[in-house]
């Protein structure tokens, strides 16, 4: 009996001796790794977070495409694409800081539920040192937030709300789309010289973050101008037939409609206002107008007729004759047989910009990063010269207006670019009461 | 006056595809006593119908351009439709009236999925409880809309009216309200006039063929019209293929309003539940009513004079959630709902 007890208790101390020994290394490893998912020395993990299914699975398609032409080009292979145009020249086809770019993808489903789901998932179990992706501002903003969280760099995709680097701006965020307020800014002038400055303005608004600070930025630039805004009416995200919503524009004594819409949402919303036959009406003398803030070429698509002649911005367009954008768009339409969209042009630029930081600071060690990035001025991706502000990690570049185009050539021949604003006109001081509400904090390099 | 009359005209609209959907829903449960969560994806295949038949219309010859290249360096390719090399102008106007030959296209279509259905999956469920088939028609539907979309992509795919029925019609100035007062788009009230068309045809059918007595009677008595020697499970089988096609029709003539896409199934989903529910369980005439009568109230209730009534509270979207309630406080089994149905 005694003999028994001696051997469990030196069976005991055994296992904890042999316990503490596994332990010991990887307690080790943790403390030694001074930021989250450090890579090793052959492979680093990319997570592109995209939406794969649910109403935006078409453009998240887009964006995934453009990430995976993007990791071609950091690893040497294809022709290149924009890394022969961008100005700064520290990568070379190596992949980044001599490690091979590997990746791993993660479905947003547009909800910013999943999407942090699927974020929290390539971080955790994946390993993924950044992430990127998005095409709603409020899955960007649940993404950026668990991103501070978790200590890793994120990259926005597709997010025009101002709140992404306005009140929710987050240390470890950056985005290279333009915003809501940069589309008000630039579109207003053009407005303004078009159909003049005496307009009585009627808004449908996306009943969401990104429709909100699109509603606020464009009545703030309208007024500006000398417009009246005769009523702002907010449109739940599910709605579909937009009839009804329309039909009290006809009789508000508004003459320019301004739809906030984006997706879906706004390929109906035009759609039934074009039927509703606004387009053909005189208004207080003037010919009737409806414009789109923020304009997609996949949605212009969607909404097929209806777009012709409305203004609209976008971030990038794929006729654009720059050599950025041409060799882009060489290296998509070979690839894929087609131009890229604006959301594919953000993502492929962001995953250069993010491999470039990385290669100048010689870390990937998020803070590192995140410093490399702030106040980087840089050109030949696309937009002209632009400029990561540091104050907030949004991008300044020159924004498009765009127009629907009456005699489209072919069904990625949606639309013109009617004029480039630059970018001092779309510029705006960190503390702009539209933006205000939030700090960027401390950048968060995990352990 | 003149909004009251537009969204009297939008409510008509809008409830026209309510009442269409709805009068199929209750069909299916008046006949077979099963509540059909999959009612909403035989509208979405409706609608996908009509993008199938343009699609097919539309097959292109391609051709590379000699001189023309992209700017990523590939030749242009040059898209001719087949049916426009064929017969010329004649193939110009059948693409665009694809809509309409759609309905031929969808009637047989439907009728073999509606049938296919019922006799495929839902008849294991006739004996089982509610809440079954509820999940295995909700777990359909999310099969069949994610066919839909592995197959068509998840963006809407517009669908233009015909060229002759595009733009709208000055209505005000019809009925003595002036001159551009009231304009409405051709096309929706083509939709409303098509509504109008298939109820009354249903309702006719129902009435005046003995088929449709039948199928009523068995809908009153199953067990005594089975003693009479009337196999009337094929009845209520066909019962389903014609619901189907109802919905599927309604779908089909949607697409010029509405871009069709994957999930709009969904989306009419639980409104025409509400309306079968407010208008009575098992009754068609309920169902068209309440179609009619919710669609009216939601367009009523977007105004914004409504709005401002409110304190700056917007109902639009609870209307008819509040209707149903109201109406089932007062009337139980909704406005024309029968003794006996939904009832154990």
């Amino acid at each position: 009996m005694s003999d028994n007890k001696f051997k469990r208790r030196s069976f005991l101390k055994g296992s904890a001796a042999l316990g503490a020994g596994v332990v010991a290394p990887t307690i080790f490893t943790r403390t030694a790794s001074a930021y989250t998912n450090e890579p090793g020395d052959s492979r680093v993990v990319l997570g592109f977070n995209v939406p794969q299914s649910g109403p935006y699975a078409d453009e998240g398609a887009d964006e995934l495409r453009a990430y995976k032409l993007a990791v071609k080009h950091l690893n040497g292979e294809g022709d290149g694409g924009m890394l022969n145009t961008f100005s700064s020249k520290t990568l070379n086809g190596t992949g980044i800081l001599g490690r091979k770019v590997d990746y791993v993808t993660g479905d947003t489903q547009t909800k910013s539920d999943a999407a942090r789901a699927s974020a929290r998932a390539m971080i955790e179990k994946d390993g993924a040192i950044m992430i990127t992706g998005g095409s709603s501002s409020g899955v960007a903003i649940a993404v950026q937030s668990l991103c501070q969280e978790a200590g890793v760099i994120f990259m926005a995709g597709l997010t025009h709300s101002n709140d992404t680097t306005g009140k929710d701006k987050k240390a470890n965020g950056f985005r290279h789309f333009f915003n809501a307020y940069m589309s008000a800014a630039a579109l207003a002038p053009v407005l303004g010289k078009e159909y003049g400055t005496d307009r009585k303005a009627y808004h449908l608004t996306a009943d969401y973050t990104w429709g909100w600070t699109q509603e606020q930025s464009m009545i703030a630039f309208t007024e500006e101008l000398g417009w009246e805004t005769v009523d702002t009416v907010r449109t739940p995200l599910s709605a579909t037939d937009f009839s009804s919503y329309i039909a009290p524009v006809l009789n508000s004594g508004a003459d320019v409609l301004i739809l906030n819409h984006y997706g879906s949402n706004m390929v109906n919303s035009l759609t039934n206002a074009v039927q509703f036959g606004l387009r053909d009406k005189i208004v207080n003398g003037k010919q009737f107008e409806i414009v789109v803030p923020l304009y997609s070429r996949l949605m212009a698509r969607g909404a097929g007729d209806a777009v012709k002649g409305i203004f609209g911005s976008t971030n990038w367009h794929w006729t654009l004759q720059d050599p950025g954008s041409q060799a882009f768009v060489k290296s998509f339409g070979k690839e894929y047989g087609h131009p890229p969209s604006q959301a594919a042009h953000t993502c492929y630029v962001q995953t250069l910009l993010y491999a470039d930081a990385a290669q100048r600071a010689g870390s990937f060690n998020p803070c590192a990063i995140a410093e490399a990035l702030e106040g980087f001025k840089f050109d030949g991706l696309g937009n002209g010269p632009t400029l990561y502000r540091a104050a907030d990690h949004q991008c300044f570049k020159d924004v498009l207006v765009v127009r629907g185009k009456e005699k489209p050539e072919s069904e990625f021949d949606l639309l013109e670019v009617f004029n480039v604003t630059p970018v001092d006109k779309v510029m705006y001081e960190p503390d702009n009461p539209m933006f205000a509400g939030g700090s960027l904090g401390k950048c968060n390099p995990g352990t | 006056m003149d909004a009251i009359f537009l969204q009297i005209l939008n409510g008509l609209d809008k409830g026209s595809a309510y009442a269409l959907i709805a009068l199929g829903l209750t069909l299916i449960f008046g006949t077979l006593g099963v509540v059909n969560f999959a009612h909403g994806a035989l509208f979405m295949i409706g609608a996908f119908c009509t993008v199938i038949l343009n699609k097919l219309l539309s097959l292109e010859l391609v051709t590379q351009s000699a001189t023309e290249t992209t700017p990523w360096g590939t030749p242009v390719e040059v898209h001719t439709p087949y049916v426009v090399m064929w017969f010329g102008k004649v193939g110009e106007t059948m693409i665009d009236y694809s809509v309409f030959w759609s309905i031929l296209f969808a009637i047989p279509v439907m009728l073999i999925i509606g049938i296919a259905m019922e006799r495929g999956l839902i008849k294991f469920f006739y004996k089982r409880p509610h809440a079954d088939q509820i999940l295995v028609t909700f777990g359909l539907a999310i099969v069949l809309q994610e066919i839909i979309k592995q197959v068509f992509g998840a963006n809407p795919i517009p669908q233009p009216a015909p060229e002759a029925f595009v733009g709208s019609i000055d209505i005000g100035a019809l009925v003595g309200l002036g001159a551009n007062a009231v304009v409405y788009p051709i096309w929706r009230l083509v939709y409303f006039l098509f509504a109008a068309v298939i109820i009354a045809g249903v309702f006719a059918f129902l009435r005046y063929t003995t088929f449709g007595m039948v199928v009523r009677a068995g809908m009153a008595d199953r067990e005594t019209v089975g003693l009479l020697g009337i196999n009337i499970d094929r009845r209520f089988t066909a019962m389903f293929g014609l619901a189907a096609v109802v919905t599927g029709l309604a779908g089909v003539m949607y697409t010029p309003i509405l871009s069709p896409n994957y999930h709009m199934g969904m989306d009419f989903l639980v409104l025409c539940f509400v309306v079968v529910v407010v208008g009575g369980m098992g009754s068609l005439a309920g169902a068209v009513a309440a179609g009619f009568l919710l669609g009216i109230l939601q367009s009523f209730a977007s105004m914004p004079e409504v709005k401002a009534f409110l304190f700056g509270f917007s109902i639009d979207q609870v209307i008819i959630y509040l209707v149903a309630v109201v109406i089932l406080l007062t009337r139980p089994r909704g406005l024309m709902g029968r003794k006996g149905i939904m009832e154990t």
